[in-house]
């Protein structure tokens, strides 16, 4: 049976939101093209988008939580990373102070998540340590 | 009947004597055309003829690839037309396994891609309209004095972010390993070749098989007049040596047979087809 279709979705890059279309050949993705009808990026991606396909299924994408241990990185459950996650930055937090510790967010996120993200740190966390990845 | 029902007609009738494995068009999903394969004739309601452009024939050279058995049919607008001629010159396609039905363009559109001829060979949909291309600013700036032009284009390739989109979005752009990534001459991890060593090397290597689609320049989110330096390019390939891509389906591409016809371009694409 062949097979080729197009798939209408945002590019998860940055908070431009690029109209993409994935290409769908055989139950696999093939391909990125621009969306020409999309009010945003009217047709044009930047390089970035053009390989968001190779990024989805490459054999190298984190697709569960790792710890590391000893050096080394063990799976583990969003429930356990987490936990993890929330009970070193109390403890760092209350061993150190609230200023040892600083957030960085991301251009993938929307605008309301990088609001939630930085009231979190300053209210939920106690410092102004905040910054975002486009500045690096 | 309207073009719409005329080529859901013409369509349906490939599809249900089974000459075709499925048709290539674009396709009206949640009020956006986009590019589909259509196999059965029940899909057909939602397909769109209206003036957007997607690389239909490069989407075709990819399927032939991966079912190298089947026919497929495709709407073919002039454009189109043109690069499905260079497709089989250079062994991409097999013209027996392509069946097109052909689109004239309508006024606007032609006007909007300052097209030269906006209707294909065989018109199957549409009304033909005459319609030369403005070569006005290849001569615009050739009448530049030689540093104001130099000036010109280097102030232009400055504005390029590397996206690649000239490239991936060309319809006759199909090496597998293409010189502007690979990784003997582009370090993995490091910068893509400068401007405007990126730009002339795009420009020398479509020399003799640049269409003039615009499809180019169109997905250039600089806005880098890229068809004014393809076409200064097909008038040199025409002056020199008499060709005009996409034209003739007999003339050969002359960068593939310089002097005695034995050297041929090398590469997978080539040594895959066999």
């Amino acid at each position: 049976m062949v097979e080729y279709r197009t798939v209408q979705t945002t590019c998860t890059y940055c908070g431009c939101g690029c109209g993409l279309l994935l290409e769908v050949m055989d139950e696999g993705l093939v391909g990125t093209l621009p969306m020409k009808t999309h009010p945003i990026n009217e047709g044009t991606l930047c390089i970035k988008g053009w390989s968001v396909h190779e990024f989805v299924q490459n054999e190298k994408r984190l697709l569960r939580p790792l710890v590391r241990e000893n050096g080394d990185f063990r799976e583990v459950d969003w429930e356990d990373a987490l936990k993890l996650v929330a009970s070193r930055l109390k403890e760092i937090r209350d061993t150190s102070g609230p200023d040892s510790i600083a957030g960085l967010s991301s251009a993938k996120c929307t605008n309301e998540e990088n609001y939630l993200f930085q009231k979190w740190m300053r209210v939920v966390v106690g410092t102004n340590n905040v910054d975002h990845c486009a500045r690096l | 009947m309207d073009g719409l029902e005329k080529a859901r007609a013409i369509i349906s009738e490939l599809l249900t004597k089974d000459a075709i494995s499925g048709f290539l068009a674009l396709k009206m999903v949640n009020g956006h055309p986009m590019p589909s394969l259509f196999t059965r004739v029940d899909e057909l309601d939602g397909l769109y003829l209206g003036e957007v452009r997607y690389p239909l024939t490069k989407i075709l050279t990819g399927l032939a690839r991966k079912y190298p058995d089947n026919t497929f049919g495709i709407l073919t607008r002039a454009c189109d037309e043109r690069s499905l001629i260079e497709l089989y010159k250079n062994q991409q396609l097999d013209p027996e396994k392509v069946t097109f039905v052909g689109m004239a363009c309508s006024g606007e559109l032609a006007e909007k891609c300052d097209c030269s001829r906006p209707y294909p060979s065989r018109i199957d949909i549409g009304e033909k309209v005459e319609r030369h291309g403005d070569p006005a600013g290849v001569r615009e700036i050739e009448a530049l004095p030689e540093e104001e032009r130099y000036r010109h284009w280097m102030s232009q390739f400055i504005k390029c972010i590397k996206c690649y989109g000239c490239r991936n979005i060309c319809p006759v752009c199909f090496c597998t390993t293409c010189t502007l990534e690979d990784h003997n001459l582009v370090h993995l991890g490091g910068m893509p070749p400068q401007m405007p060593i990126f730009h002339l090397v795009r420009a020398m290597h479509m020399a003799d098989r640049c269409i003039d689609c615009g499809l180019c320049e169109e997905a250039c989110p600089a806005d880098i007049p890229l068809r004014t330096l393809y076409r200064k390019v097909r008038e040199t390939v025409q002056s020199l040596f008499g060709y005009v891509p996409g034209e003739s389906t007999e003339d050969l591409p002359p960068l593939e047979t310089l002097g005695d016809g034995t050297f041929e371009i090398g590469g997978s694409s080539r040594e895959q087809r066999g």
